[in-house]
């Protein structure tokens, strides 16, 4: 039999052991913020299909008619707006849910033992799922479009990754940080709405001037939001491999510390909470 | 078997308490960087603040026990002794502040019944959802769901949203999901408190279960102490984060229930009694145990004559006073009451105000040898209950050869002794 030692300021090895163990919990928590969100509707699961729909086709009015920002003459501006959309609407509902995640659930992270992080992760899970129905809804918008995507989709799984990557960096940031200091419930609506006007959403990456470049690319999700254009548009949306770079680099930073930080303040949520 | 399955070592917990702000406990980032960089140019300034501010409260101070594979423990304590913060700190959710714990099993622990039910969901999906937070795989939860749905008797309901179900089919349902983990230990936190008694008494079936025939460690919290008795066998103490009493569990629940504010002599002064509800007014100032006459003692030998004295206060004048006294046993099973309405037709007390003193003449106590709470309350018709004080003063019942023509006294006779008139009925 194992044997667990619990002591003041132990690193818990155990932790990751402990993660595998729960990994259930995963789907369970995922399925069950589903599960709620259409109980007691008529509409039912068709509120994931319209909803997203309904803001593809607002957005296309709002940034072509009435902005008048235009793509490359090559492609339909709808499928610009929506491939950008498409990792914008995960990441920014990622945030939200998952920033929110642990203090929604105080009950339970103060009278149950679990690993913490599965709580914002599992904002991430729902959040992905209604990802994957927008990205059927993106193929059937292409299909009317008679744009068919070539080689370059084989780069999509990465690019999903490297947005998985950064939603549950930024996430586990503002989940830590929201238990703590909740003035971050109020910020973080705002930040993301300031999010979507500095993120290509509207607009192609190569509009922003060579002297912003650096500053813009270090947005992880502009490495995001290009390369879902360049993997769904058959590489014909605009392409900057630094932008890249700096976003691998961010993300891969933003998810560390992620981690990092939300071990160590995790400690005493029960707490705080 | 006695190998160690929980082994406590000087295990302390403490939270600071902040003194300045007092508005919330919610940190603004304001504050913090406003009081941080003020602070950082002087670091006098910094430890003078700090001691201002923060006073660390210790829920749990230096406490070690040791707990061997198949034993029931029961811990007990008053409110804020520091029960729950052991039972979180031993199941993980907070960290000590000091000492250390080590566990050799796995742990499960109930410290609320229904955590992580949703009420949208429905009862079938709430056995998953809770089952799986408890920490069952879904392979296990599907294994034992029938079980689980059997022992809640909710089977016709199992569609509908929990929302709509009764408390106390809500109660039933989460205790079945927790009862039917299979942890080497099992921690229980007061979840007897809800629910009614035949919920009570299916609970501290399954879990003598759990005890004896599965053979798993509980550690179990309650304030019921005919319950703690039942169920455990041995018993730990709190008192204001310390243990103070580690034994049997027939001692220590003694041992808590005579806490109560001492009599000295037979008499007891109960105007601050921590044991009046907040409901009630302070009318009962004083009690004295007489025997025999006016002898005031607070050790009465069996089948002796027994009175007690009350002393009220009255604001306001009472029509139709109704006063009682009654007797619980050292596990806190209530064994009798004396009431001035019972077997009279016309109120036995006259109209009562400001200052008075009230005798109870109970006669002959047929009471067994031991220790005894006594509580007093006072009602009337109309308003019902006005002041009630449960457990507030003991009295201790010492054997009387002369009551029992010198039968020496077995424990077969139980706590009653009623004496009765005895005749020959054939032959004639």
């Amino acid at each position: 039999m194992s044997e667990l030692i619990i002591e003041a300021g132990r690193t818990e090895k155990n932790y990751w052991r402990d993660l595998w163990r729960y990994r259930e919990l995963f789907y369970f928590l995922a399925w069950r913020d589903i599960l709620v969100r259409y109980k007691q509707t008529v509409m039912g699961v068709a509120w994931a299909v319209i909803r997203p729909f309904l803001i593809m086709v607002i957005f296309t009015i709002l940034f072509s008619r009435v902005a008048k920002l235009h793509a490359p003459a090559s492609m339909p501006y709808a499928l610009l707006v929506m491939a950008g959309m498409l990792p914008w609407q995960f990441i920014s509902a990622s945030l939200s849910a998952s920033s929110e995640s642990v203090i929604q659930s105080s009950n339970l992270v103060s009278k149950i033992y679990f690993p913490r992080m599965i709580v914002p992760a599992s904002s991430v899970i729902t959040s992905f799922v209604d990802f994957l129905i927008t990205l059927a809804l993106m193929a059937g918008m292409m299909a009317w479009y008679r744009f068919a995507p070539d080689w370059h989709l084989l780069a999509l799984p990465l690019f999903v990754a490297l947005a998985f990557a950064a939603s549950i960096g930024l996430g586990l940031w503002l989940c830590a940080l929201t238990v703590e200091y909740r003035d971050f419930r109020y910020v973080i609506p705002f930040v993301v709405q300031f999010g979507l006007y500095i993120s290509p959403v509207g607009f192609s990456s190569d509009v922003v001037p060579a002297k912003w470049r650096l500053l813009f690319s270090l947005n992880p999700v502009v490495g995001v939001i290009d390369g879902f254009r360049w993997s769904l548009l058959r590489g014909q949306a605009h392409f900057w491999w630094p932008d890249l770079t700096n976003s691998l680099i961010m993300t891969a930073v933003l998810f560390s510390s992620g981690i990092w930080y939300f071990r160590k303040m995790e400690r005493g949520f029960a707490d705080v909470i | 078997m006695s190998d160690v399955i929980i082994s406590v070592e000087n295990l302390g917990k403490k939270y600071a308490i902040r003194h300045q702000d007092q508005r919330s406990n919610y940190k603004s980032l304001r504050e913090v960087v406003a009081r941080k960089t003020a602070s950082l140019f002087n670091r006098r300034d910094r430890q003078a603040a700090r001691a201002r501010t923060r006073e660390d409260f210790w829920a749990l101070r230096d406490v070690s026990f040791e707990l061997e594979r198949g034993k029931v423990l029961g811990i007990i304590g008053r409110n804020g002794a520091g029960k729950s913060t052991l039972l979180k700190v031993l199941s993980r959710i907070t960290e000590p502040s000091e000492g250390r714990v080590t566990l050799r099993g796995r742990v499960a622990s109930l410290l609320e019944v229904g955590t992580g039910f949703h009420p949208e969901l429905t009862g079938r999906e709430n056995i998953l959802l809770n089952g799986s937070i408890l920490g069952m795989s879904r392979v296990e939860i599907r294994r034992k769901f029938d079980e689980i749905v059997d022992f809640a008797g909710v089977e016709k309901f199992l569609d509908t949203p929990v929302k709509r179900y009764s408390s106390g089919m809500y109660v039933r349902l989460a205790f079945a999901v927790a009862a039917h983990l299979e942890p080497e230990i099992l921690i229980v936190d007061e979840v007897l408190a809800v629910g009614d008694k035949e919920f009570q008494k299916k609970c501290l079936g399954k879990m003598q279960d759990v005890a004896t025939t599965e053979g798993r460690t509980v550690l179990f919290v309650s304030h019921n102490m005919a319950a703690v008795n039942q169920l455990c066998t041995r018993g730990i103490l709190l008192s204001k984060g310390t243990k103070i009493a580690d034994g049997p569990s027939e001692e220590v629940t003694s041992m808590y229930l005579m806490d109560a504010v001492a009599s000295i002599d037979g008499r007891a002064d109960l105007r601050g009694h921590p044991a009046r509800p907040q409901s009630c007014l302070p009318l009962i100032t004083q009690l004295t145990v007489r025997t025999r006459g006016e002898i005031i003692t607070s050790t009465i030998p069996s089948g002796e004559e027994f009175a007690v004295d009350i002393c009220v206060t009255l604001p306001m004048p009472l029509e139709e006073p109704r006063l009682a006294i009654a007797i619980e046993d050292s596990y806190g099973r209530r064994l009798m009451t004396f009431a001035s309405y019972f077997n009279t037709r016309r109120p036995a007390l006259p109209p009562l105000s400001s200052h008075c003193i009230i005798r109870c003449d109970a006669g002959k106590l047929p009471l067994a040898p031991g220790r005894y709470l006594i509580s007093a309350s006072v009602s009337t018709r109309d308003d019902g209950l006005l002041d009630s004080i449960d457990g507030a003063m003991w009295i201790e019942v010492v054997w009387n050869n002369n009551y029992t023509d010198g039968e020496p006294y077995s424990p077969v006779y139980g706590p009653i002794l009623k004496e009765s008139k005895w005749f020959v009925i054939e032959p004639l």
